[in-house]
């Protein structure tokens, strides 16, 4: 009976449940709550969930090729962190701009080595490579915990910047959705990522660059976040590196996750990214309307994530002749 | 002997190489770095820190060791099973806030407090369990989310609680001694620690339930195949890791006797970097409390010691990211490589100049000259056996043999035409012999000396011998019995061939040449297994001479025939009587005329005689080149030979057509005709004896005529 259950249920398919529940949650809000359903509060909507999404995308690349990137918010709060305090110093900005993105670019690459060529699993190194890039940047390159932007740099002139009253960050979201799209849809090197997520030890023996296609991954998550920390850094006119300890990380788990990318690598694209964003953000904003304290909103949130996991590992459980020995 | 060769010599036999393969083979070798790291580590910053090793400084810092200790205890076992528990934090920060909330809030006394924690541990545990056991979720994705949760939970409780628990006046001595007190100058922590520690390793080294975990996370597959409840061996290590956080987490409630926002916070990558850095496995299998226990003190060490120097903030994450890394590339890197890098060491050849041998060409006229006589024997069971190392008959005329299967094959007198199998043994049969009472003793590659009574009960006679005290591989275990007699005192006389190699890898024992064959004999009237002899060349051959007072072995990689004594002036002492053969010799056995038949798997040949003499390049060959290439005893010429009790050739017979016989390993006179069997073989030879006693059988020989 079970199984019958569970075939429907995969007729039904994770992406579609989480898009009902989100019209749902919409519709009901817009009925229910007042204000939500305005322009002021939709951009927000939008607005707050870019950031997420955007490093949501930057994982999903990752997670498609069967890997994980932990270490996404560390690079995103200390790259920039790092670059405001080298504009604080006096350098000149093309200079700092230019160190910190070797800077970004060398963990990218690193993390991607050490998943290829040394063969460490993705969560251990990347766990490793956050603890290090916060550790290292907080205690040698940073004197406080928030960095603020220079008086007029243009990263504070990017936060105001408006079109047709809508932040410059949706559009970049927009912009880098469909970039993604193109990528993994249309070009080889996106096709790659798929079959090297789905089976790698075929997608090598079939003669694709899987090695060197899991460094480009990394490489293209630390970018992502390193773009997504200059946007936060826009908006607040500073950046918080205490944020590396908060659960942002496990919101961008979550908004990937949710949307039917499937830990297991191989399945899912930035449909599913856009799908799981728009569920969380209009959760979140629902909450915040609601006036759900933050601490209880962390718990809701964790608690759909282990409900995400359980019906991922459901849904899609784990492959018993690709899964390799060790592979937790 | 050129100077050179001289030193070849000198290099290769008396430095002894293959001990480094051997320490090698040592699991504990594994723990050599992290030990290493945990000397350095406690050693640099007991000089750095002013009073680091002052005994009051110990006992506070060790508080918060044991307590971290108890952590890491839980954490090892669910990665021994193949898991992991990022969870632990949170369930400790949770099992401090039920023993707190217990004691300050409710006001209940210590052992409820204990309870609660204790509750709150296995609950949590149990929900990981189940998910990853039962629902077969992945378990670092899983642990870290009811990570998020708990601390969601937790933070909750903290918040709304926190102040209640401040202003609470309850108070208790138990309490406070098992926060503040120590027994024997020892911390509860510590000792609670130490415990766990003790009673984890000696469940996980001699129980069941441990090993279970060991299969399970050393292949999950296999675990199961073999009948073992894998999800429910998951389920209990979660449980148990979740009772250990809370065992912690009760310790350090009664310690700071309150629950802050920071408790537990980052114990999971501490945690985990404690138990990778001591080296143990990810993915399970392979690992062990005591590497658990270094591990942590490696990572409080250190974290502590960077506090207590007055490193800023960030400086902890930097080390510890930096330690997981290491420790974790060295692990996959060591466990990838761990089998190449043995495989370049193991073989360690020694220097051997093989005495000249008479010529063995047809027509040389020394008795070795080879002929092809045994291409005119008549086949038994041709395609139906696979590798008959021995022959043997009964007083019934049944012919048996062992297979490469792991099976005795009975063939039925008078033509031999059907078969059955006669026992089922497991390991690949080798040297076969009757005792008086008709019981089949067998020695089995790899396994020992066993017995197959007529009714067909196998027993094991002997597996192992004592084991000698410059052995750093336990030799006790025989690893590779050959052949065997039986004196008329019951007594069994047999050979183990090498104690570097298994029985299958006779081709590298021969190419590193290294004398580690021993002769053993076992006493069946108290079960013992003694060594006789140690030190040869392959011992392979054994045969109890005609008159019982000496038996013959033979030492196949030097060619040569000893004669062991039993009895008279030279007894316990070994001479060598016959040497510098041709071929090399194999099993022996009694003819029916008073002299012996032996057989040759191979024939020497001047390629490989000289390779013996370059050890050096023996080596390179065995890194360097696949197996197929390898330069070995030639086996495709064989034959039998027979001697007489004086050590003289008497005649020697071949198959030069290379058709039937190539490689003889053994041979047997019954009734005027040689049964000839080869390990290599897909048949056994049946060859007619001009002049030979046609009553002669060996059982009569042995134990008298049957009545």
């Amino acid at each position: 009976m079970e199984s019958n259950w569970l075939s429907r249920l995969k007729d039904l398919n994770q992406e579609r449940i989480v898009l009902v529940v989100a019209v749902l949650i919409f519709a009901t809000a817009s009925v229910a709550l007042p204000g939500f359903f305005s322009a002021p509060n939709l951009i927000s909507i939008v607005r707050s969930i870019s950031v997420l999404g955007i490093l949501a995308l930057g994982m999903s690349v990752v997670v498609i090729g069967r890997g994980i990137d932990l270490s996404m918010v560390a690079i995103m709060a200390m790259s920039v962190a790092w670059y405001l305090q080298l504009l604080g110093d006096g350098m000149a900005d093309h200079t700092a701009l230019l160190l910190v993105f070797a800077g970004v670019l060398a963990i990218g690459l690193l993390n991607g080595f050490l998943v290829a060529y040394a063969d460490v699993p993705a969560i251990f190194v990347t766990l490793a490579s956050g603890s290090f890039v916060f550790g290292y940047v907080r205690s040698q390159l940073i004197s406080s915990d928030a960095v603020p932007v220079p008086e007029g740099h243009w990263i504070a002139m990017l936060g105001g910047l408006r079109f047709a009253s809508i932040p410059i960050e949706v559009f970049l979201f927009a912009i880098l959705s469909g970039a993604m799209f193109l990528f993994l849809r249309y070009t080889k090197w996106g096709r790659y990522v798929y079959y090297a997520g789905d089976n790698p030890i075929a997608a090598r023996n079939v003669g694709m660059p899987v090695r060197p296609m899991l460094v480009l991954r990394y490489v293209v998550s630390a970018l992502t976040a390193f773009t997504a920390g200059l946007l936060t850094a826009a908006s607040l006119h500073s950046i918080n590196t205490r944020v590396v300890n908060s659960t942002l990380l496990y919101d961008i788990v979550l908004v990937t996750v949710i949307g039917g990318i499937g830990l297991s690598g191989g399945k899912g694209g930035v449909r599913n990214v856009l799908v799981g964003a728009a569920l969380i953000g209009i959760m979140l904003n629902a909450m915040t309307i609601v006036d759900i304290p933050l601490l209880y909103q962390n718990l809701i949130k964790s608690t759909i994530l282990l409900l995400a996991i359980i019906m991922d590992g459901l849904l899609n459980p784990r492959d018993e002749q690709t899964a390799q020995q060790g592979d937790i | 002997m050129t100077f050179r060769e001289q030193l070849q010599a000198w290099r290769y036999n008396l430095v002894p190489d293959h001990v480094i393969g051997e320490i090698l083979t040592k699991r504990w070798t594994d723990n050599a770095i992290p030990f290493l790291a945990l000397v350095i580590v406690v050693a640099s910053f007991g000089s750095a820190i002013p009073g680091f090793f002052k005994l009051y400084s110990l006992q506070e810092s060790t508080r918060q060791l044991g307590e971290f200790s108890l952590v890491v205890t839980g954490l090892t076992v669910v990665m021994l099973g193949g898991g992991i528990d990022l969870a632990v934090g949170s369930i400790f920060a949770l099992s401090a806030f039920s023993a707190v909330s217990m004691v300050f809030i409710f006001e209940q006394p210590v052992w409820l407090a204990f309870a609660a924690s204790m509750a709150t541990g296995a609950t949590f545990g149990a929900i990981n369990g189940y998910l990853i056991g039962f629902l077969r979720l992945r378990a670092f994705i899983t642990t870290l989310v009811t990570f998020i949760i708990g601390r969601a939970l937790y933070d909750i409780l903290v918040v709304n609680f926190g102040s209640k628990i401040q202003m609470s006046m309850a108070s208790s001595d138990t309490w406070d001694f098992i926060g503040d007190g120590t027994i024997l100058g020892l911390s509860v922590p510590v000792l609670s620690a130490l415990v766990l520690a003790i009673v984890t390793h000696i469940a996980l080294t001699r129980s069941r339930p441990g090993w279970h975990v060991l299969a399970v996370g050393g292949s999950r597959r296999s675990a199961h195949n073999a009948g073992i409840k894998v999800r429910q061996t998951v389920f209990m290590t979660y449980v148990f890791s979740g009772l250990c956080a809370a065992a912690a987490g009760f310790l350090i409630a009664t310690r700071l006797s309150g629950a802050g926002p920071g408790t537990g916070h980052g114990l999971e990558i501490l945690a985990l970097t404690a138990a990778v850095v001591g080296g143990n496995s990810l993915g399970g299998g392979r690992g062990s409390v005591v590497k658990g226990i270094m591990g942590a003190i490696i990572v409080m060490v250190m974290t502590n010691g960077l506090i207590r120097l007055g490193y800023g903030t960030g400086t902890n994450q930097m080390v510890l990211g930096i330690l997981l890394a290491v420790a974790v590339t060295i692990d996959i890197r060591w466990l990838k490589n761990r089998h190449k890098v043995l495989n370049e060491v193991y073989v360690a050849p020694v220097y051997l100049r093989m005495g000249e041998a008479p010529s063995a060409v047809p027509g040389s006229g020394t008795p070795y000259a080879l002929n092809s006589e045994l291409s005119g024997a008549t086949h038994i069971g041709l395609g139906e056996v696979e590798g008959p190392e021995d022959v043997i008959l009964d007083r019934d005329d049944h012919l048996y043999c062992g297979t490469r299967h792991g099976e005795i094959v009975r063939f039925f007198a008078p033509d031999y035409t059907r078969s059955e199998v006669f026992a089922h043994i497991g390991g690949f049969p080798l040297g076969l012999a009757f005792d008086r009472d008709g019981n089949l003793l067998t020695c089995v590659g790899a396994m020992g000396l066993y017995q197959i009574a007529p009714d067909r009960t196998v027993t094991q006679l002997s597996a192992e011998t004592r084991r000698s005290f410059t052995s750093i591989v336990d030799d006790a275990r025989l690893r590779d019995p050959n052949d065997l007699d039986i004196a008329p005192d019951g007594k069994v006389y047999f050979t183990d061939s090498t104690k570097r190699y298994d029985a299958h890898e006779w081709t590298l024992d021969s190419i590193e040449n290294r004398a580690t064959g021993r002769l053993l004999v076992f006493d069946p009237s108290d079960g013992s297994t003694k060594t006789l002899l140690d030190g040869y060349r392959y011992t392979n051959g054994v045969t109890m001479a005609h008159d019982n007072k000496s038996l013959f072995f033979c030492e196949s990689w030097a060619c040569r025939i000893h004669r062991y004594w039993l009895e008279g002036p030279k007894a316990g002492t070994a001479e060598c009587v016959i040497r510098d053969m041709p071929g090399y010799p194999d099993n022996i056995n009694r003819a029916s005329d008073g002299t012996y038949w032996m057989a040759w798997l191979g024939m020497r040949t001047p390629s490989f005689d000289l390779s013996l003499r370059h050890p050096a390049m023996r080596k390179r060959m065995a890194r360097r080149l696949p197996q197929d290439d390898w330069l070995f005893p030639n086996i495709n010429t064989g034959g039998v030979v027979k001697f007489n009790d004086k050590g003289e050739i008497l005649h020697t017979m071949g198959d030069l057509t290379g058709l039937a016989h190539p490689m003889v390993t053994s041979m047997r006179e019954h009734k005027g005709e040689l049964f000839i069997g080869g390990i290599l073989n897909n048949r056994i030879g049946r060859y007619k004896i001009d002049g030979a006693d046609t009553g002669w059988t060996s059982n009569d020989s042995y134990w008298g005529a049957s009545k």
